[in-house]
């Protein structure tokens, strides 16, 4: 029977991926991919609970929906940023972005 | 009901279950979509032009597109120098399969709907906006600029024009309280104080659904004239069937979808003779989906193409404001009128 | 072995294939692409646990807005994103190393609570028991969010704009 441990660890494995793509990626736009692995990860867990410990309200999915929407926003204005950063740098690598560093 | 059934004890039974289901839709959309379509279209174009259309394969020209398809199975299927092999032939089947699944919440008759979910009308326009990440990554393994043009072009259509159909399908869902298509068709007709407001979502549902299925007047992803064919430019026989399949399928499933929501799905003015309620409900809703269909082909034989620019600003500079503004009377009037 | 069981084992290898093809995949359009199965396994594991309309929003926004605007950057610019550029800093030993254990803390944890059961049945599932959450007791956080998208819609047309 699947159980919420089994959600857990498959989600802590999808944050782990997600959190090795965002340290590693030079590429701005693989690190925002990044953080969408996690931030599903995180949706997957509060469905999970919503589920098996808190079914009340299914305050769980409400979280999951709010955390969405404000994925939705975080791409855009992220990647507006990237375009914006591409158009004056001709580089989106996060390492070579460095106008301020002395 | 939801999808839990298929969670059930008998498993199994339901797994054949959808599975022959699955066949039967995708025999219709090869049939009734794809190859009539395009017949269809052939003839009702030639008759706008005044010109006879196919006429030498079988009786008036009606096994054209059987031909034609047997034609495309014999031939070799070619992947261009240097392209995505994996992506490029991924891309048609993605689209092929988004259409097929829009047929999954489309209710044919009482009782004939392959699963009448709760959040029937959200799962449609969530399936059919897989349809942009297959063409975007069909145009980019082409490896062809004019595939990537077509594919980056349909990309910023596709995703502008789900918003105006959001709110169309928004506005139903307001007026009938409910997500699944079956009980939108049974809701229906609505009240005569709604007409307006739902006459205007039917419009804008139409026009957006047009965008959706990049058809003339909105068909710049494939403009033949600036793109050679846009993102399909590159395929050969048996992926580009796909494509056809996958838009055409996206047609009809469009106009079924305009037909449950606006057009009473279903029912019919009057009942027919000798066909039973399901016979009856079958026949009312193919006759008021293929005449959508007709429209649309009437309107993309008749009008010009859009620039880019004037497509991009009708989606947001008319559609988008009119359909808020129409939620907003239309949730007000609602709530007065209860 | 009962469908739940085969059906979560199917989504979960779905998402963590597609995942490590994320993060690994040295071509980023391949890496984009891979997001389409991972959030689609997802909106599937959402279907298991009856959440119904959250994976139908899932796959709406995720799969249809998110991944095609991430698709369409990469694509735009393409320049910079080209295979042969370097994708990966020289972070690759430390990163695994620190995600390794976090993950294992974070199994530590997870295996050792004592999860008590759920408070209650699962209401009988409908979308409109969502909107209702909405609108009663999360309001504040119903309204917090469109001031955010609205925010967020302004900041990203005025940042994206080409200046005159």
């Amino acid at each position: 029977m699947i159980g919420l441990p089994h959600y857990l660890v498959l989600s802590s494995l999808l944050f782990g991926m997600g959190l090795f793509g965002v340290l590693t990626r030079r590429n701005a736009v693989a690190i925002l991919m990044g953080i969408e692995l996690m931030l599903n990860a995180a949706n997957l867990n509060f469905v999970a609970f919503t589920k098996f410990v808190d079914p009340t309200f299914v305050r769980g999915h409400v979280a999951a929906l709010v955390i969405i929407t404000l994925a939705a926003c975080e791409a855009a204005v992220g990647l507006a940023l990237i375009i914006n950063a591409y158009r004056h740098l001709e580089t989106v690598n996060v390492d070579q972005v460095n106008l301020l560093k002395g | 009901m939801g999808l839990g059934g298929l969670l059930s004890a008998v498993w199994q039974v339901e797994l054949v279950r959808m599975v022959v289901l699955a066949a039967v839709v995708f025999t219709f959309l090869a049939v009734g979509g794809a190859l009539f379509l395009v017949l269809a279209e052939r003839k009702i174009s030639a008759w706008i032009q005044a010109r006879v259309g196919p006429k030498h394969v079988g009786p008036h020209g009606l096994l054209q597109t059987v031909a034609d398809t047997l034609k495309l199975l014999y031939k070799e299927n070619i992947v261009p120098h240097r392209a995505d092999r994996v992506l490029f032939s991924i891309a048609p089947i993605l689209v092929a399969v988004a259409a097929l699944l829009d047929w999954v919440v489309i209710p044919f008759a009482p009782g004939w709907v392959v699963r009448d979910l709760n959040v029937g009308i959200l799962y449609f326009a969530a399936v059919s906006s897989l349809t942009v990440i297959g063409i975007l990554t069909g145009g980019w393994a082409s490896n062809n600029k004019y595939s990537l043009l077509g594919g980056l072009r349909s990309a910023a259509q596709m995703v502008s024009y789900e918003l105006p159909l959001a709110f169309s399908l928004l506005l139903v869902a307001t007026l009938t309280g409910t997500l699944s298509t079956v009980r939108i068709v049974e809701a229906q007709p609505y009240p005569a104080y709604l007409y307006p407001s739902v006459a205007v979502a039917a419009v804008v549902f139409l026009v957006a659904a047009t965008a959706e299925a990049n058809r003339i007047p909105f068909d710049l992803p494939e403009a033949e004239a600036e793109l050679v064919a846009g993102y399909f430019s590159e395929y050969t026989p048996m992926r580009f069937a796909l494509f056809q399949l996958g838009e055409y399928g996206s047609l009809l499933a469009s106009s079924a979808l305009f037909t449950t929501l606006f057009l009473g799905g279903w029912k019919g003015p009057f009942p027919l003779p000798w066909l039973g309620p399901v016979g009856n409900g079958l026949v009312w809703f193919l006759l008021k989906t293929y005449a959508v269909v007709f429209f649309l082909m009437w309107v993309r034989w008749t009008y010009p193409r859009f620039r880019i620019d004037q497509l991009l600003g009708l989606s947001w500079k008319v559609l988008l404001p009119v359909s808020m503004m129409n939620l907003l009377v239309a949730g007000w009037l609602v709530v007065v009128v209860r | 072995m009962n469908a739940e069981a085969l059906a979560f084992c199917a989504l979960a290898a779905m998402v963590l294939v597609g995942g490590a093809l994320v993060v690994y995949s040295r071509n980023l359009v391949h890496a984009a692409v891979s997001l389409v199965p991972t959030l689609l396994g997802v909106a599937g594991l959402y279907v298991l646990l009856h959440a119904e309309f959250v994976a139908a929003i899932q796959i709406l926004i995720y799969v249809g807005a998110i991944t095609v605007l991430i698709l369409f950057v990469i694509l735009l610019t393409e320049g910079a994103t080209g295979l042969r550029v370097r994708q990966r800093n020289e972070q690759v030993p430390l990163a695994l190393g620190v995600c390794g254990a976090l993950v294992a803390l974070l199994w530590v944890v997870l295996l050792r609570v004592p999860w008590g059961p759920a408070a209650g049945p699962l209401p009988p599932y409908n979308p409109g028991a969502v909107g209702r959450s909405f609108l009663m007791p999360y309001v504040l956080a119903f309204e917090v969010t469109s001031l955010v998208i609205l925010a967020s819609l302004v900041g990203a047309i005025v940042i994206a704009r080409r200046e005159e």
